[in-house]
């Protein structure tokens, strides 16, 4: 089947569905690929690197809806693309269904088979598909670069000759995967980063990424299913604010990320906080799409306020690191495409009992299947609430202590033990026995002290070396040798035959052993 | 010669012995150590030779040809034996020790006991009783041993219906006959013991589990230094009993540390099969993903921590020398590559280390468990080559798992994690490794060394 894919047509979009590199890996999947000329171009891969790659360049947009089966897109189709939409194609793009009902209404009359990038459910199967995550890691990023583009001063606190520079402090609030790469971007060009969110298990994540986890007093637990956050109680909300007040004053860049799915985003930054912050600061609306997360935010606009706090509401983000983002989305369908086709052959099985594949299915030969029945596995796993408390170090030296003592103990035991058993011993066996005795004893506890220090990679060469040296036995052999009985010689002949096999075998492999470790 | 210089000989031998395996306390001294070793043997075989006139017996000729041929046999064996093939020939010169007891104890019954009190005799055949039920059990059950680890028999468990009884029925049995020999009832019943103690040592490895076949072996050393030991005693000889104990030892402190490596009890494993596992074993989410050669190779090439981590499969697949290769061409780059050896990795203890030495690894780059498990978060690349329950999480994560608590290799926490398995089965302990499922696995399937080998075809010199 062909796979095409045309020029996006929303305005400032830059992104490509289909680059170069993952047209390579479509074609191992059996499939034909064509490209509308200069789709990739703003994304900078020219129609030749395209070609180079064993893609057809089609001329226009019309000719390449025409020839495709499968049309890969990051927007969904547009007015003038649903003209072109063919009976029984099939569609992979965003759509974003929840939001885009007569965009659904019009392709199901299409009897189109669509797949949603955006409704890819959250389970870690389906990560190498998850768009969302990946265009998330890019706006995380580069929101921290347009703050900075904003921001009047140098990230990281500096010392010189010309004075001090105190470093940024940055505030992320919302820790999905956009808030964690921000906390990561900030954290490495040297900013204080301070990170909130409602579901306290992103705590550990957030301090892996080197970011302060702002702790809010208040039981409750804001994780929602697949992962998402849900809407928090009155009195939460009351707390947080609290929270953010004593922040406000004295952070220089906010960083808002917070969405809950199918819901306008939570007013996390009011007025208020914006008017508490310094002259200079910037905030970072990555929400403003879905109507912001700051009162201030205008979607794709800067805007500053009375007290110079700029308020940045892009919502083009991804698109404006369109080679990173291309590369990534493409990658993403690609993936897709890698499971839609378990035959390899070029021909796309829609699998409805997968749950990726059904979670991501918006319509399906002209039906729309949207919304999915619920996934059957949890993002994260659920918090079983851990009331065992991490040791403090001095319960751990007490317990070290402890066990040294039991340890000490046992020792004691087993030593009056060892000596009631001689002495019983002693009281029977005849004086020969004993002197014996003491050798073999004697001899337990060398060994005990000698091995623990053997090496344990010379473990192998430990025990051809003790069995050459336990055929020492043969000496008791030997002994027996001078006698008339002809069966204890021959008994002993063949003991020592195989005691000698043993002792040249033993010894000489051991040496063999010896002689390979080298050091490099 | 007097029995003074015959004595000063022994000791001489004693002090030898202990200073042979004390030397093996390192890779260096150990080169040495070998020879204290032979010279401590050869010094107590003259030394027993001439000190009883030996060579007097009417079978001199017999006894040259049986230490000559013996030798050439010997010498024969350790040149041609594979290092993959170690476990075995360790298990079959087990044997050997263990039959040898047992005809030098029966002998001693056979030879008329001279100038002996009563309860000197007593004594004496108690020794005697005790040398050859230990020989016996050393001597078949190496070679069930032998036959698990040559896959003559079957590595699976053998489980008889009531074997623990069995057991100890026989021992029993055995302790019966052991009690009329001592009231002189006559040497028959030494020679029953013998057979019923054939068949316990046959039974008892029978009854173990592949994977548990380096604390036999380790098991097996020991009795065959106990067996030594008991000798000793029977024939009043302080050298055997010197020697025997420090085998001995070596031996159980081998077994305690495969044991301890595995979480295991060491009763539990010497009665065998695993112990019992409560309740349902954790859900497992993903998939194993696998990769192509060429991107593993590609990471390779990027990556600059690199640490591999051998297992029974590398020695399975002969894979060793491309191990070695692939290390020193990475090494030429200026990347970083270790090893991870676990305490149980392979069939014997130390196995690994052993094999990665003959293919030429330097040694300072192999480095055990603990010494490298706090490295792994550091890593970008760790390559496990036919590894399995020694590095499973589930050991920490899941606590019904049959292996909880057991320390493994923490090779999760690395960036990226490539297994290379033959198949998508489980492993020798036949337990699910989440390790394979988790987001930076990928999976390598195939034997071992043709997917080296095509890996070092995309890795430049």
């Amino acid at each position: 089947m062909i796979i095409g894919s045309p020029k996006e047509i929303f305005k400032g979009e830059n992104r490509v569905a289909m680059t170069p590199e993952s047209a390579k890996q479509l074609q191992k999947l059996g499939y034909k690929c064509i490209l509308e000329t200069n789709a990739g171009i703003n994304a900078n891969f020219s129609d030749k690197d395209y070609k180079d790659a064993g893609v057809k360049i089609v001329k226009n947009a019309a000719q390449l809806w025409k020839q495709s089966d499968i049309i890969l897109k990051v927007r969904g189709p547009e007015k003038t693309e649903l003209t072109r939409v063919r009976v029984n194609q099939h569609i992979i793009s965003f759509i974003w269904p929840g939001q885009n009902k007569p965009l659904l209404e019009n392709l199901k009359k299409k009897k189109v088979t669509v797949q949603a990038m955006d409704m890819i459910p959250r389970i870690s199967r389906a990560q190498k598909m998850d768009a969302l995550s990946s265009m998330a890691n890019i706006a995380g990023y580069r929101a921290i670069i347009e703050a900075g583009n904003q921001f009047g001063r140098f990230f990281t606190g500096q010392i010189t000759a010309a004075g001090k520079v105190p470093p940024a402090k940055i505030l992320v609030i919302g820790a999905g995967v956009a808030g964690l790469a921000a906390i990561g971007t900030a954290q490495s060009m040297g900013a204080i980063v301070r990170a909130f969110d409602v579901r306290p298990e992103v705590a550990e994540q957030i301090e892996s990424m080197g970011a302060e986890f702002l702790m809010l007093d208040f039981k409750s637990d804001g994780t929602g299913d697949g992962g998402y956050a849900k809407p928090a109680s009155k009195e939460f909300i009351k707390k947080e604010m609290e929270l953010f007040r004593q922040q406000a004053p004295e952070i220089d860049i906010v960083i808002t990320t917070a969405l809950i799915p199918g819901m306008p985003a939570p007013k996390l930054w009011p007025k208020e906080m914006v008017d508490l912050m310094k002259p200079g600061s910037v905030v970072v609306d990555l929400a403003a799409e879905q109507g912001g997360n700051c009162d201030v935010t205008k979607p794709d606009k800067m805007v500053e306020t009375k007290n110079k706090v700029r308020v940045i509401g892009y919502t083009d983000l991804p698109s404006r690191m369109a080679t990173q983002s291309s590369n990534l989305y493409s990658t993403n369908i690609r993936h897709m495409i890698d499971d839609l086709t378990p035959e390899k052959n070029g021909v796309p099985i829609t699998n409805m009992e997968d749950d990726v594949i059904r979670g991501a299915t918006v319509l399906h030969n002209g039906k729309i299947t949207f919304p999915p029945p619920k996934p059957k596995i949890t993002a994260i796993a659920k918090h079983t609430n851990k009331e065992t408390k991490q040791k403090t170090v001095e319960e751990i030296t007490k317990d070290k202590i402890d066990a040294e003592k039991k340890a000490g103990k046992l020792q004691v035991i087993l030593l009056v033990i060892g000596a009631l058993i001689t002495w019983f011993i002693g009281i029977y066996a005849p004086a020969d026995f004993m002197q014996h005795f003491i050798v073999f004893i004697l001899s337990c506890f060398v060994g005990y002290q000698v091995i623990w220090n053997v090496s344990h990679s010379l473990h192998t060469p430990l025990m051809a070396i003790t069995n050459a040296i336990s055929s020492i036995i043969i000496i008791g052999a030997l002994l027996q040798m001078k006698t008339d009985n002809d069966i204890v010689s021959i008994l002993a002949l063949v003991s020592i035959f195989i005691a000698t096999i043993n002792i040249v075998g033993g010894f000489m492999v051991t040496k063999r052993m010896l002689a390979m470790f080298q050091r490099s | 010669m007097t029995i003074g210089i015959l004595t000063a000989s022994y000791i001489t031998s004693s002090v030898l012995f202990i200073l042979a395996l004390g030397g093996l306390s390192n890779q260096e001294k150990a080169k040495r150590a070998v020879w204290y070793g032979i010279v401590g043997m050869v010094i107590a075989v003259v030394a027993t030779i001439f000190g009883n006139q030996v060579f007097l017996t009417k079978w001199l000729h017999w006894l040259i040809g049986a230490i000559v041929i013996g030798s050439f046999i010997g010498a024969i064996v350790a040149k041609k034996v594979q290092m993959t093939g170690m476990p075995q020939l360790v298990a079959a010169l087990h044997s050997f020790v263990g039959l040898a007891a047992v005809f030098i104890g029966i002998n001693s019954a056979m030879l008329p006991h001279i100038e002996m009190s009563s309860s000197q005799l007593t004594i004496h055949n108690v020794e005697v009783f005790v040398g050859v039920f230990i020989g016996a059990i050393t001597f078949t059950g190496s070679i069930v041993a032998f036959g698990k680890l040559s896959e003559i028999i079957t590595g699976k468990a053998l489980i008889l219906p009531g074997r623990h009884a069995l057991n100890l029925a026989m021992l029993f049995g055995c302790l019966f006959l052991g009690y009329m020999f001592l009231n002189h009832e006559g040497n028959w019943t030494l020679i029953i013991m013998t057979i019923i103690a054939f068949v316990i040592g046959a039974h008892l490895v029978l009854a173990i589990g592949g994977a548990d076949m380096p604390v036999v072996v380790s098991m097996l050393n020991s009795y065959s230094g106990w067996a030594a030991a008991a000798t000793g005693f029977m024939l009043g000889n302080d050298l055997l009993i010197v020697t025997g104990a420090l085998v001995g030892s070596s031996g159980a402190i081998l077994s305690y540390i495969m044991c301890k490596a595995m979480n295991r009890n060491f009763l539990s494993v010497i009665l065998g099969g695993w112990g019992d596992t409560s309740g349902p074993a954790m859900d497992i989410e993903g998939e194993m993903k696998p990769i192509d050669i060429e991107s593993v190779a590609s990471a390779l090439n990027e990556a600059n921590k690199i640490i591999i981590v051998p297992g029974y499969g590398m020695a399975v697949a002969q894979a060793q020398s491309a191990v070695s290769e692939l290390t020193s061409r990475l090494r030429t780059k200026k990347k970083e590559v270790r090893f991870g050896i676990h305490p149980v990795a392979g069939r014997l203890p130390g196995h690994m280390n052993v094999l990665l030495a003959e293919a030429k690894v330097p040694y300072d780059i192999v480095l055990e468990m603990d010494e490298i498990n706090s490295d792994f978060p550091e890593t970008d690349v760790v390559m496990i080559l036919g590894a399995n329950d020694i590095v499973n999480p589930a050991a920490q994560e899941d606590p019904n798992s049959p292996i909880a608590g057991m320390p493994v290799l923490e090779v999760w926490k690395a960036k990226q994690v490539f297994i290379s398995k033959r198949g998508q089965g489980k492993g020798y302990s036949g337990i699910e490794n989440p390790l394979f499922f988790k987001e930076n696995s990928r999976m390598v399937y195939g034997d071992a060394k043709k997917s080296l080998d095509t890996i070092l075809q995309n890795i430049s010199r």
